[in-house]
């Protein structure tokens, strides 16, 4: 076999974990008329080979379930996130570009958001938009940039003392020229790395809403309802139903934080030729 | 130097109160944001059908609800500021009683949770950075990075499931054991309580302070004066003691009183799946049943904490560190 340099393990580890990632979502998709059906005549399996996450008290199939509710929220998470990471380059820039006033405004909001706990933040936003889909999506779309906008600014104005913007300044540039065609190309990796970055937190704290009660209506498989449903069962010792789905959001968690690392190191100057 | 320590403080708690000012009122907006209706959350839905308008006016005006949003906040903040603040809805009682009642079951818990994760996280993450690209660095990096993408209800479920239901030595929820008198619970009994909701805090909390205090450990051990000192013959024991347990403390503790907020968010999912009444649970109910007045009472309490801690991590660091300590700011 061809010996193969880091670079390359990790480009080739890299499309393993989009390509997972892509299947759970598929397979999801596929699941989503399985995940509802009810037979009674199969209710409270343990795991077997024909089920092999077990089936529930209404006898729904607990890996259709998982995978409809893990495509879900990874579905989510990706979104909003994608979101608040837009927000985070827009203030982030905006903080370190617009002038003293702006920057203050724009730090003052970031330790705002930072002082309440992000599930209480994320409680009240959803109380205030209505619970459901909307609340928890808004929720994590305005809830998560604070630290990637911070991040940016820092940048930004290391970025402003570079001599090619101070020429471009010199040249008589605007600012939107200069954020436009030298800024951001240049922050594109790093936004990209903290856009990965941010899934996770994403969908853990998706999950985490759901969980509490904030999400959809029970009966809608996702991930975190599944989990506070089993929470009821689990007494009468039906393991199954939180074990696995929990396995699986751990799993998918970890693999988003894999891909974000791999991707930093491959874009990081610094580390590209470890 | 009195004159300096008293303008820090009083600079300290001018910008607590800005940011306290500030939550309030992004608090009191979203709650106003809300959809559900004040009346009908208060009252109920079926007693506000049998009402005539007549009796539905005098309580709109009874309980203000055609005023301007800007006299409505004022006239709350104002009454929070007497002590009075509110009734809860979902409690029925006033909302200082709930909390005072709550706070000291939580803080007992994430007390214990911040000590012990504090603790632990610092020595396993000196430990690793000591260590570095040993089993041991392998072993606790694994142990953090699997640990910071567990959600902690999901690790509170599986010690539930191995301690509660499967050998039954601990009991699976509530503060005190279900069905006995106040008189006759005992500390022990409260501390049995708290053991499993405090271990999933902890053990999801080591992971943030492990990972920090393992990167200043890595930054120090190649700092030119650790090479010194073992090119004087130290051990690794005496290079901990005397250079890297030095320099990696201050971070660790502006890292750790700066990670209140997260053990308080950690608390809120916790209580709620072993149904231990604390502060946590209680803005779960509030959020759930649409009870403002003790949701919003909670947002401020909880952001008074956090930012207590970062202010107490600023001055701790102040005292602690001699370069502070004897002139100027830190940067």
């Amino acid at each position: 076999m061809k010996k193969r340099n880091r670079r390359q393990k990790m480009c080739i580890g890299l499309r393993f974990f989009v390509l997972f990632l892509l299947t759970v979502c598929v397979a999801g998709f596929i699941c989503t008329d399985a995940a509802r059906v009810t037979d009674f005549s199969r209710k409270n399996m343990a795991p077997c080979l024909l089920y092999p996450f077990g089936t529930d008290w209404m006898g729904r199939d607990m890996l259709a379930r998982t995978l409809k509710g893990l495509s879900m929220s990874i579905l989510l998470g990706v979104l909003s996130a994608t979101v608040s990471a837009c927000i985070a380059l827009i203030l982030g820039v905006a903080s370190a570009t617009l002038g003293r006033a702006a920057d203050r405004g724009i730090g003052f909001v970031i330790d705002l958001m930072m002082g309440i706990p992000h599930i209480l933040l994320l409680i009240l936003v959803s109380v205030a938009l209505g619970k459901g889909w909307k609340g928890v999506a808004w929720g994590i779309a305005l809830t998560h940039w604070p630290s990637l906008a911070r991040l940016i600014r820092a940048e930004v104005v290391q970025l402003k003392e570079s001599p090619y913007i101070q020429i471009a300044e010199k040249l008589g540039k605007s600012k939107w020229y200069i954020v436009r065609k030298h800024m951001l190309p240049h922050l594109a990796p790093q936004f990209f790395v903290g856009l990965v970055l941010l899934f996770p937190h994403a969908i853990l704290h998706e999950s985490s809403v759901t969980f509490l009660g904030f999400g959809l209506d029970a009966g809608q498989p996702a991930i975190g309802i599944i989990l506070s449903e089993a929470m009821q069962h689990l007494v009468t010792g039906k393991w199954w139903l939180a074990l696995f789905p929990g396995m699986m959001l751990v799993l998918v968690v970890t693999l988003f934080y894999e891909a974000g690392e791999t991707l930093r190191k491959l874009t990081d100057p610094a580390s590209v030729h470890e | 130097m009195v004159r300096q320590w008293s303008i820090r403080i009083a600079g300290y708690a001018l910008r607590l109160l800005i940011l306290l000012f500030a939550v309030s009122v992004l608090t009191f907006a979203l709650m106003k944001a809300s959809p559900v209706d004040p009346l009908q959350a208060n009252v109920g839905q079926t007693a506000l059908g049998s009402m005539s308008q007549e009796q539905i006016e005098k309580l709109r005006e009874y309980w203000g609800v055609d005023m301007p949003p800007v006299r409505q906040y004022l006239s709350w903040a104002g009454d929070f500021l007497r002590g009075d603040m509110g009734t809860s809805l979902y409690f029925r009682q006033p909302v200082e009683n709930v909390i005072a009642d709550r706070l000291r079951h939580s803080l007992l818990l994430m007390g214990i949770a911040w000590v012990c994760s504090g603790i632990l996280g610092f020595f396993l993450g000196a430990a690793a950075g000591m260590f570095r690209e040993t089993w041991v660095d392998r072993g606790i990096r694994g142990y953090c990075l699997l640990m910071s993408s567990t959600p902690a209800f999901w690790l509170a479920l599986l010690l539930l499931m191995v301690f509660g239901v499967w050998l039954k030595v601990l009991p699976i929820g509530l503060s005190v054991p279900a069905g006995m008198e106040a008189a006759n619970v005992t500390f022990w009994d409260r501390m049995r309580h708290a053991v499993l909701p405090a271990l999933t805090l902890s053990l999801t909390g080591i992971s943030n302070i492990a990972l920090h205090t393992r990167e200043k450990m890595i930054e120090v051990m190649e700092q030119d004066f650790i090479l010194f000192a073992r090119a004087r013959g130290e051990n690794r024991r005496q290079i901990f003691r005397h250079h890297g347990f030095r320099n990696v403390l201050l971070p660790g503790i502006t890292l750790h009183f700066a990670s209140v907020s997260e053990i308080f968010g950690g608390s809120v999912l916790v209580e709620q799946v072993f149904s231990y009444p604390g502060l946590g649970q209680a803005a779960v109910s509030a959020g759930l049943g649409s009870d403002m007045p003790l949701l919003m009472a909670i947002t401020v309490v909880s952001a008074l904490f956090v930012f207590g801690g970062d202010a107490l991590a600023d001055l701790l660091c102040g005292i602690a560190d001699p370069r502070i300590r004897r002139g100027g700011f830190r940067e």
